[in-house]
């Protein structure tokens, strides 16, 4: 800021050039966003097709990555609210397992119908997350702590429920269809085309609001650009899961978008509408960013920690009804073994920062997808589990270091 | 105390004060930081508050803007009496503090520091673009031409754009009183004098403005009353043009001066 510069006017590259120009600048700086697990994930499926063309690009695994992969990408949404307080809940997935035990617990063995169920599960999150959120924003213990007890106390409460050894089998039929199903051929094209609208349609929208009232906006070559590619990606998608993928079609058909697509789609859009457009998801990035600005702000810094806990808690339960629902039973395993850190793994790899204030939910969805990816592609090259764990290990230690480095690079450049 | 510190200064034309404090203190556990301090502030005048480290400075804007409330003393807003138990209540009455650390979020944008904790539109609903115009708005209403635009975030400013934004949301909210937090103290000479062409404009609106400052020459170059705090204690509220530099200095430094120590700086 210098006395004599005169103000550039808010300026805007509208041609092709402009575009990819602008773009590189932001990568530059520090602000890669998802492109690194993009990239990743598109260079994981080129390895994986060449290893195992035979497998990997089949319909039928295809289908089942997105089955495999919704519970972690599920809880790696829950995960991104903490995550974005610059905190963590390492007790996420013992939460959904809880959850999903008190879903059991109540169909099951209590013959209670599935909607008080349903509800029973999902509050049973909720008041977890409101007891980690309120020793940590209230108390003032480090959340590692408390969800590292509670990561402990929930395997307990688990094995309490279930018993030793024991599962909890679930053979009500909405529950198993929510994550082996898939809806009909017609039902996954209306809903590719609603989506596709609702994205292209609101894009417009809001560059039309701001259009007319004076303000820069998106320039429309990137906006057709923009819908033009996601449009593309969601029809081949849909076009290639209503493909018959069945090993046996004359048995039993099987083909379609995988039910549990609209429940990650619906998420993706009411949480992201929570965290972007709501005053709510403003100060959740404050928070994250300078808690001491939010609080001078007249924020309530407790309680948006607090909810954030709560809506974490509350979304792994969902997580946690969908990996039941994936093996039709609740196991004291559930939402265990490597699921948690799974889930940081993702959010992580999409491009959410471990050091708070930076997240979307997009983020989930993309870094799930990597992690599924990589599990899935292991095992069909016949490798061992200790391989597959290292792997993982290092995918995640490596989205780590992109994640400290770009901050690094960020704060050096001004773009954090 | 019987003579309010400022009666010396001469009445000028508007001059009920806007906000006025008497007998303000203020402890920290055995830590008596606030020693019965009375200060007024004006419209359309900036007031400089000045003082050696610990002093008191912080916490008596602190107590101001509501972040901890005082432990004793009368603190009136518009000759009303008023109680203030938080941020809000103190934004409620229209009064703003700039901070020294600015207290702005890094990895949001302009607009959304602007606005942060009283964002526009519903909860539920926040109203971007009206936000973004009233933004520009009160940039512009401040002759500020050095912000590109105001979607980038605060993390990619100068120390003088940064500034600028802090004491651009002062004013966004129609507000009476701004108290601004060493605001120089960071920046390099023609940002400075930038920052102070600033002050100014804001005390021009009508606006009653408090300057902490360390510096003597920005306190001399644009403020019309002195007040110096001294362990606690308010030893002087005079205008500038009554005191000389060397008196501010003795006051800050010994908490009294020939001229003016002795009508209340009496040590309480």
């Amino acid at each position: 800021m210098s006395t004599t510069t005169t103000p550039p006017a808010e300026e805007q590259q509208t041609d092709l050039g402009g575009i990819v120009r602008a773009y590189l600048a932001k990568v530059r700086g520090g602000d890669v966003g998802s492109l690194p697990a993009v990239l990743g994930l598109v260079a994981l499926v080129i390895v994986f097709s060449i290893l195992r063309p035979d497998t990997f690009t089949t319909e039928l695994n295809f289908a089942n990555l997105i089955g495999q992969s919704a519970a972690v990408m599920v809880l790696a949404m829950g995960l991104i609210f903490v995550l974005l307080l610059g905190e963590i809940d390492l007790s996420a997935g013992f939460t959904g397992g809880a959850c999903a035990a008190v879903l059991g617990l109540t169909l099951t063995e209590h013959d209670w119908p599935l909607i008080p169920a349903l509800i029973a599960g999902i509050l049973t999150g909720t008041v977890i997350g409101f007891f980690i959120g309120t020793l940590v924003a209230r108390v003032g213990i480090p959340s590692f702590v408390v969800t590292l007890a509670l990561f402990l106390a929930l395997q307990g409460v688990m094995l309490q429920i279930i018993g030793d050894g024991g599962t909890i089998g679930i053979r009500n039929d909405f529950i198993i269809k929510l994550n082996n199903g898939s809806m009909p051929i017609w039902l996954g094209w209306l809903l590719a085309a609603i989506t596709i609208v609702g994205y292209a349609g609101g894009r417009l929208l809001t560059m039309r609001g701001r259009r007319a009232r004076g303000l820069v906006a998106e320039p429309m070559l990137l906006w057709a650009l923009k819908s033009a590619g996601f449009a593309i990606i969601i029809v081949a998608v849909v076009g290639y899961l209503s493909r018959e993928r069945s090993p046996n079609p004359a048995l039993k058909s099987l083909k379609g978008v995988p039910n549990v697509v609209v429940i990650i789609l619906v998420l993706v859009v009411v949480l992201g509408y929570l965290l972007s457009r709501t005053s709510w998801g403003k100060h959740v990035y404050a928070v994250g960013g300078n808690a001491e600005a939010a609080r001078r702000s007249g924020i309530n810094v407790p309680w948006v920690k607090i909810s954030c806990f709560m809506a974490c808690s509350t979304i792994a339960a969902l997580a946690g009804f969908l990996a039941a629902s994936r093996t039709n039973s609740v196991s004291p395993n559930t939402g265990g073994s490597d699921t948690l850190l799974l889930a940081v793994g993702a959010a992580v790899i999409g491009g959410t920062s471990l050091f708070g204030g930076k997240g979307r939910i997009t983020d989930a969805v993309i870094g799930g997808l990597v992690v599924a990816v990589i599990r899935n592609g292991i095992i069909l090259l016949d490798q061992p589990s200790s391989v597959y764990y290292m792997v993982t290990g290092a995918v995640l230690l490596l989205a780590a270091s992109v994640d400290a480095i770009s901050r690094r690079r960020a704060t050096a450049s001004g773009r954090a | 105390m019987s003579v309010p510190a400022t009666e010396q200064a001469p009445a000028a034309a508007s001059d009920k004060p806007l906000l006025s404090l008497r007998g303000i203190q203020k402890s920290f556990g055995a830590v008596h930081v606030l020693r019965g301090v009375d200060l007024d502030v004006r419209p359309g005048q900036v007031t400089a508050l000045v003082g050696d480290n610990g002093a008191g400075k912080s916490t008596l804007i602190k107590g101001i803007a509501g972040i901890h409330a005082f432990d004793e003393g009368e603190y009136t807003f518009d000759g009303k009496p008023v109680k203030v138990h938080g941020p809000k209540d103190a934004n409620d009455l229209g009064i703003e503090v700039v901070y020294q650390d600015l207290a702005l979020c890094d990895n949001l944008d302009v607009v959304d520091n602007m606005f942060l904790g009283r964002e526009l539109g519903s909860k539920i609903r926040l109203d971007d673009t009206t936000m973004e115009l009233k933004a520009r708005e009160t940039l512009d209403g401040l002759s500020v031409r050095t912000l590109k635009s105001v979607r980038t975030h605060v993390s990619s400013l100068s120390g003088g754009q940064r500034q600028t934004v802090a004491i651009a949301r002062a004013v966004l909210w129609n507000s009476r009183v701004v108290i601004l937090d060493e605001p120089t103290a960071a920046l390099g000479v023609a940002q400075t004098e930038q920052v102070l062409l600033l002050v100014r404009r804001l005390a021009d609106r009508g606006l009653g403005v408090v300057l902490i400052s360390h510096n003597l020459n920005d306190v001399f170059e644009v403020a019309d009353d002195i007040a110096v705090l001294y362990l606690g204690q308010l030893v002087a509220q005079v205008r500038k043009d009554e005191v000389t530099r060397g008196e501010v200095v003795e006051l800050i430094t010994t908490g009294a001066s020939e001229k003016h120590g002795n009508t209340n700086g009496e040590v309480r």
